[in-house]
């Protein structure tokens, strides 16, 4: 339990509390994205510096930005803000969510590991990762290849405008 | 409390802040973010699980979280195009005005 930690743990908090309770959609995302940054920097400090930077490049910089492309795309004209939904709504939702998190508590403190947990960092360089991307987990590179193809192609048909559509 | 279980609890409060997001936001890509939040507490556990289990030289947690990240890409660009199709057909991205599939 390092000061490291909770500094990073409290920057991921905090963005993902203010992600989802923000009025504005637009700083919903952006506080999003600083609890992203928040979580890569954990990333970064459990020694898995290739998820740290593609947790980066993924979140911070693709889908942060998608998302507010898609929040301008879709704003409407009458300017109403992002409501939440009504109250029994709100208090049931945050009931749900207050349960899920006791019991997940509960489950971490009562359990027990069955081996030590190891104290030694372990190594996982980029070069490491890249050796084992192309060696061992070829075959799931290969397919996750084909996977964010077909993603972007069928994003693109989704998005695109019918033609002589009557909206 | 050990290092591991830091991590496990404050994956736990994000997994809860992204799941009362999803329920109790009504814009969808609120939901969308929510659910992203959900899939970062995962992955946040397989890499503290990656660091602090036995064999660590594997690195079967790394490459899981490496895929997952891929796929939740995949995901949000698809679900965000859906939305945006769905506006187009709608003028709104408000889910409980959003309530029939048909086109």
């Amino acid at each position: 339990m390092t000061l490291s930690f909770l500094l990073l743990a409290a920057i991921a908090i905090l963005g993902a509390a203010a992600a989802m309770n923000l009025k504005s959609a637009v700083h919903c995302v952006l506080a999003l994205t600083l609890g992203m940054v928040g979580l890569a920097a954990l990333y970064l400090q459990l020694g898995a510096q290739f998820v740290g930077l593609t947790q980066l490049l993924v979140y911070v910089g693709a889908v942060a930005i998608l998302a507010v492309f898609a929040i301008m795309l879709t704003r409407s004209r009458t300017g109403e803000t992002v409501a939440h939904g009504s109250a029994s709504s709100r208090i049931s939702g945050a009931l749900t969510a207050l349960l899920v998190f006791a019991v997940l508590a509960w489950a971490i403190f009562t359990g027990v590991s069955p081996q030590p947990l190891s104290g030694a960092q372990p190594e996982a360089s980029v070069r490491e990762v890249g050796v084992a991307l192309m060696q061992r987990f070829v075959l799931p590179l290969e397919i996750i290849g084909v996977l964010l193809t077909a993603a972007l192609v069928g994003a693109g048909v989704l998005a695109i405008e019918e033609k002589g559509g009557d909206r | 409390m050990s290092p591991l279980s830091g991590y496990l609890l404050l994956s736990a409060l994000l997994f809860s802040l992204g799941l009362s997001g999803a329920l109790t936001r009504r814009n969808a890509i609120l939901v969308l973010i929510g659910i992203e939040l959900m899939l970062n507490a995962a992955n946040l556990n397989f890499i503290a699980f990656w660091r602090y289990g036995p064999h660590p030289e594997m690195l079967t947690g790394v490459m899981f979280v490496i895929f997952s990240i891929g796929i939740a890409a995949a995901e949000a660009a698809v679900g965000l195009s859906i939305i945006v199709a769905a506006y187009r057909h709608f003028r709104t991205t408000d889910l409980d005005k959003i309530n029939f599939l048909k086109g």
